[in-house]
């Protein structure tokens, strides 16, 4: 066997990315980004209301999270489900008690099947995020343009309509998109999403097809319970260093190079149980205590980002 | 397939020629950052697929790009707190996509090796001219792009095929990252020529102890201590090497850079360390060790 001779040819070979989605850029040549009230380090907690159906597919990939066991698997089911009914009434308990606004990315199902949520996070005055249909239905390259096309306008409707909020943010379920996610998200008004995690700071996004551009927000696939507690089976103390060396290195560095942002990544099923939430606690009350800290939503961070 | 090829002779860790690095020192020392490109929509090698999701894996793909718009000038930034010069694993492309940081790495007298064209473009199944091309291409853009004409090599992701090393001598490259036997250098048998091993790491490497021990950063930082003191120990018998290899992509998150730095503090504070690049290794020990050491190989072969 040999390779065929376009193995070693390179197309795009060329000045700045190998794609046209984004624009190569360093983060420290840029301008300095400035937060309200000369806040250093713009704090965004999310935390994910997810729904994993018993019955989801397994192609492409199985969203982190999903189903294990064969069916019916009821183990995993209500173990996730824990964290909608358990878990996120404890976060957001420890957030009301330091007066921390978040987004929460939420799958358009989990709006259907618990009103109950959704009026709550508008009584918090927090911010949803679209997370597609649910946990089953996932984008990915390959996968049919209209059906795409339907799953996005589903979760963006339904959670427009049932909250009433603007929904301006997109979290594709597992993080993942096809080829045209950004095309459809734009389309439906969508003006930032949170899968591509290639910085910091915000940067621009151009949606295929000369559809428009929208923002890349810098949601951490790194300090999030689920990479840390569940993937690297890190402990709470460790987990609680990692947040505060994350924090300590981003302060230090906004001295120079002007504001950034903190993003922190929680999942209710995770955080959210008895033996844990504690340290959600002491991790919060050490940053906020910490000087020169906003905490926000992620409309909230990228509105200030725009502004200058 | 072969059971071995051989590439190296059994070689027992004791009683070895001593090795004594320049100004006496125990331990040779060098910081390897891989400096990567990773393609959105790479062809497929039957061997190997490059992203672990239907194209395009845009949450892995920007993974790995956070270390070149991000992590490389964190990484950087304290490397030249501690004097420290890089020994870059390059993706070539990539002197091409990111000029400016080839830059930065020129003025700063870094040394730059290959690591193929693209990180998602692998070795395997490739025939000789395929192989070698690559290899030309390597030492024609870094020369026209840095001055330097590189003798490194690491093969992209690590794929191989069995003529890579023969070629490696044919093409006067010096030494070779991609062997883990020993803590020394040390002769590769090549068909014509002279090759060396050079002592890389896949266990104080970045990748390896957060993606597969999934370690804490705090750990990593010890765990380079550690090793470091081990190696200055046995230094002190005849001269030891330790690379610490990273990947900006992980190593240069805010959470991670304490650790190294306090790691790179450790080492560097150290009397009898000498703080080098791969090549100057490799130059040294040509210049003093290689016809000793060949010699003592062949001498104790078979016990």
């Amino acid at each position: 066997m040999t390779l065929p001779k376009e193995y070693l040819e390179y197309p795009m070979r060329r000045y700045g990315m190998d794609q046209d989605i984004y624009e190569w850029s360093i983060l420290f040549k840029r301008p300095k980004a400035k937060w309200p009230n000369g806040a250093r380090v713009a704090l965004w907690i999310t935390t994910d209301l997810e729904f994993f159906p018993l019955d989801h597919p397994t192609k492409p990939f199985k969203a982190p999270g999903g189903m294990v066991t064969p069916y019916p698997d009821l183990r995993h089911f209500t173990t996730r489900d824990y964290g909608n009914r358990v878990g996120i009434q404890r976060i957001w308990k420890v957030l009301d008690k330091h007066k921390i606004k978040s987004s929460v990315a939420m799958n358009s199902k989990v709006a259907e099947r618990y009103p109950y949520l959704v009026k709550k996070i508008n009584e918090r005055g927090d911010e949803i995020i679209a997370m597609g249909v649910d946990q089953g239905k996932l984008h990915y390259g390959g996968m049919d343009d209209a059906v795409e096309a339907a799953q996005v306008k589903e979760s963006v409707e339904t959670l427009r309509k049932l909250s009433g909020q603007p929904v301006a943010g997109w979290l594709s379920p597992a993080k993942s998109e096809s080829w045209k996610t950004l095309k459809h998200v734009k389309a439906n008004g969508i003006d930032y999403v949170c899968d591509w995690v290639a910085d910091d700071m915000p940067f621009e996004l151009n949606a295929p097809d000369g559809a428009g551009k929208l923002w890349a927000m810098p949601h951490s696939s790194e300090i999030s319970d689920r990479k840390i507690i569940i993937d690297n089976k890190h402990s709470e103390d460790e987990f609680i260093e990692q947040i505060k060396d994350q924090f300590t290195g981003l302060y230090k560095e906004s001295a120079k190079h002007g504001g950034r942002i903190m993003s922190i990544a929680l999942t209710p099923y995770v955080t959210g149980l008895h033996y844990r939430i504690k340290y959600l606690d002491q991790a919060l009350g050490w940053l906020m205590k910490q000087k020169h800290v906003w905490p926000a939503t992620g409309a909230e961070i990228l509105a200030a980002f725009k502004s200058q | 397939m072969k059971p071995d090829l051989e590439l190296y002779d059994y070689w027992p860790y004791e009683k070895r020629p001593k090795i004594e690095w320049p100004n006496g020192a125990k331990v040779a020392f060098w910081v390897a950052p891989n400096i990567e490109f990773y393609e959105i929509n790479p062809p497929i090698n039957p061997k190997r697929n490059p992203w672990p999701r239907p194209f395009p894996d845009v949450n892995l793909y920007s993974n790995r790009d956070y270390g070149n718009r991000v992590g490389h000038w964190r990484m950087m930034e304290v490397m030249d707190k501690y004097n420290v010069r890089g020994s870059i694993s390059l993706s070539v492309a990539l002197i091409e996509h990111h000029p400016e940081i080839i830059k930065e790495c020129v003025d700063r007298n870094w040394e730059f090796f290959s690591h193929g064209i693209y990180n998602t473009r692998y070795s395997y199944e490739m025939n000789e001219a395929q192989e070698r091309a690559i290899m030309e291409d390597s030492i024609e853009t870094v020369q026209k792009a840095t001055g330097q004409r590189i003798v490194g090599w690491l093969a992209p992701a690590l794929t191989h095929t069995e003529r890579t090393m023969d070629l490696l001598a044919e093409y006067q490259f010096l030494y070779t990252c991609d062997l883990f036997q020993d803590d020394q250098p040390q002769p590769v048998n090549v068909k014509s020529g002279r090759l060396i091993s050079m002592p890389y790491s896949l266990e104080i490497n970045d990748i390896i102890v957060y993606n597969s021990y999934l370690a804490t950063p705090r750990r990593y930082g010890q765990m380079i201590k550690d090793q470091f003191d081990q190696l200055y120990e046995e230094g002190k018998e005849s001269g030891t090497v330790m690379c610490i290899p990273l990947h900006a992509y992980a190593v240069g998150h805010p959470h991670r850079m304490a650790a190294f730095e306090e790691a790179l503090d450790y080492i560097t504070s150290k009397e009898g360390v000498w703080v080098t690049t791969a090549r100057e290794i490799a130059e040294y020990y040509f210049e003093n060790y290689y016809d000793t050491c060949a010699a003592d190989i062949a001498a104790r072969k078979g016990g």
